[in-house]
């Protein structure tokens, strides 16, 4: 089980190109669809969590998926699975071939790679939305521009976010007290 | 002593690296040339170039690539392991937590209302990616750039494999923008 979860984040370590949220889809396919270890409904919870801890969503993500399937070691056979893909590729390009980036093919190849990537950043997006509430999609609309337009550092937020959670259950409590 | 500078400022960026990726950048930065002075501006960038065209988090390449300029493999391991703890151990103490917890009905309506708030951080990722406020737009350079972008969308919601996007649209691209301008 160990070794399956640091193969599986090997794999989606290797082809997230582009950061954190392009690997979401590869992340849906293998670890909800294929293998199952978490729900769809964990989904966007272990998203909240991930945005809501520092470092690289990837590791926070392998972190919860690990830890859910088997326990602090799964956590730790997830995190290196999806680490040590960067790690060997970095290193044998800062050994061997510093000049790559200046490859005719590469730069060809990234250059269509880039708006496929923005697709697999798009495309969860739809199954995110999904299901939602109009008031919070509205919210996720305001963020999204805040975050874009405006360039609202993101952390302040999912502050706010936490902060109206708080106050949210904290009136549905009393208004539960008083009936 | 390096190894201990390298992981001490690699702790701190790991610590203090929320939101992931790019926002990161900054805090990367300040530290390594700043603060540090272990890289040149010029040396920053061209890693932030490597770290575009390779896979994993670019927390992690640059941690790899700076570890190795200063001090060989073992500062490589130093760095990138540096980088990685306070994001493994705080996202475990959280997991943990939420999932005894996520009966809980405050811990519940809080995830509950940052839900949304994260959706619509991906969503300006996106948006970024597609309409940069300022610089010239390096991922939609022409027409075949929206049509790629139109073909992985359509193929998502077919539910073709994400690898084989990535393989197929490296193939394209190799023949668009690398052999046709050759032969024509």
């Amino acid at each position: 089980m160990l070794i399956r979860l640091f193969t599986t984040f090997f794999k989606i370590g290797l082809f997230s190109f582009g950061g954190g949220f392009a690997m979401i889809p590869l992340m849906q396919r293998e670890v909800i669809e294929k293998k199952k270890w978490i729900g769809s409904k964990d989904f966007l919870d272990m998203l909240v969590l991930a945005q809501s801890t520092p470092g690289p969503i990837a590791v926070n993500t392998a972190v919860f998926v690990g830890y859910k399937t088997k326990g602090v070691f799964g956590a730790i056979a997830a995190t290196l699975g999806t680490v040590l893909p960067s790690f060997m590729v970095i290193l044998l390009l800062a050994i061997f071939f510093a000049e790559v980036r200046n490859n005719l093919y590469v730069d060809a190849a990234f250059r269509a790679m880039r708006p496929a990537v923005v697709a697999l950043i798009v495309a969860p997006l739809m199954g995110l939305i999904k299901g939602m509430k109009w008031y919070l999609m509205a919210v996720a609309a305001v963020v999204a521009l805040l975050v874009w337009y405006v360039g609202v550092s993101p952390v302040y937020l999912i502050g706010a976010g936490v902060l109206v959670g708080v106050a949210v259950a904290v009136y549905n409590g009393r208004k539960g007290a008083k009936q | 002593m390096i190894y201990l500078q390298l992981f001490f400022s690699y702790l701190k960026i790991g610590f203090f690296g929320f939101g992931g990726g790019y926002a990161m950048l900054s805090l990367i930065q300040n530290e390594i040339v700043e603060q540090r002075g272990w890289l040149t501006a010029t040396q920053f960038a061209d890693i932030v170039a490597v770290s575009q065209i390779t896979p994993g988090p670019i927390a992690i390449n640059s941690a790899t690539y700076i570890g190795y300029t200063i001090a060989g493999i073992g500062g490589s391991v130093v760095a990138t392991f540096a980088v990685c703890l306070p994001s493994l151990t705080l996202m475990l103490l959280l997991t943990r937590f939420f999932l005894r917890h996520r009966d809980n009905r405050y811990i519940q309506t809080v995830v509950k209302a940052v839900g949304p708030v994260v959706v619509g951080m991906i969503a300006s990722a996106a948006l970024l990616m597609m309409f940069p406020l300022s610089g010239k737009n390096e991922n939609f350079v022409d027409i075949w750039s929206w049509l790629l972008f139109a073909a992985c969308l359509y193929g998502s919601y077919r539910k073709v494999n994400p690898i084989l996007m990535i393989v197929l649209s490296a193939v394209a691209g190799v023949v668009l923008y690398a052999i046709v301008p050759m032969i024509s």
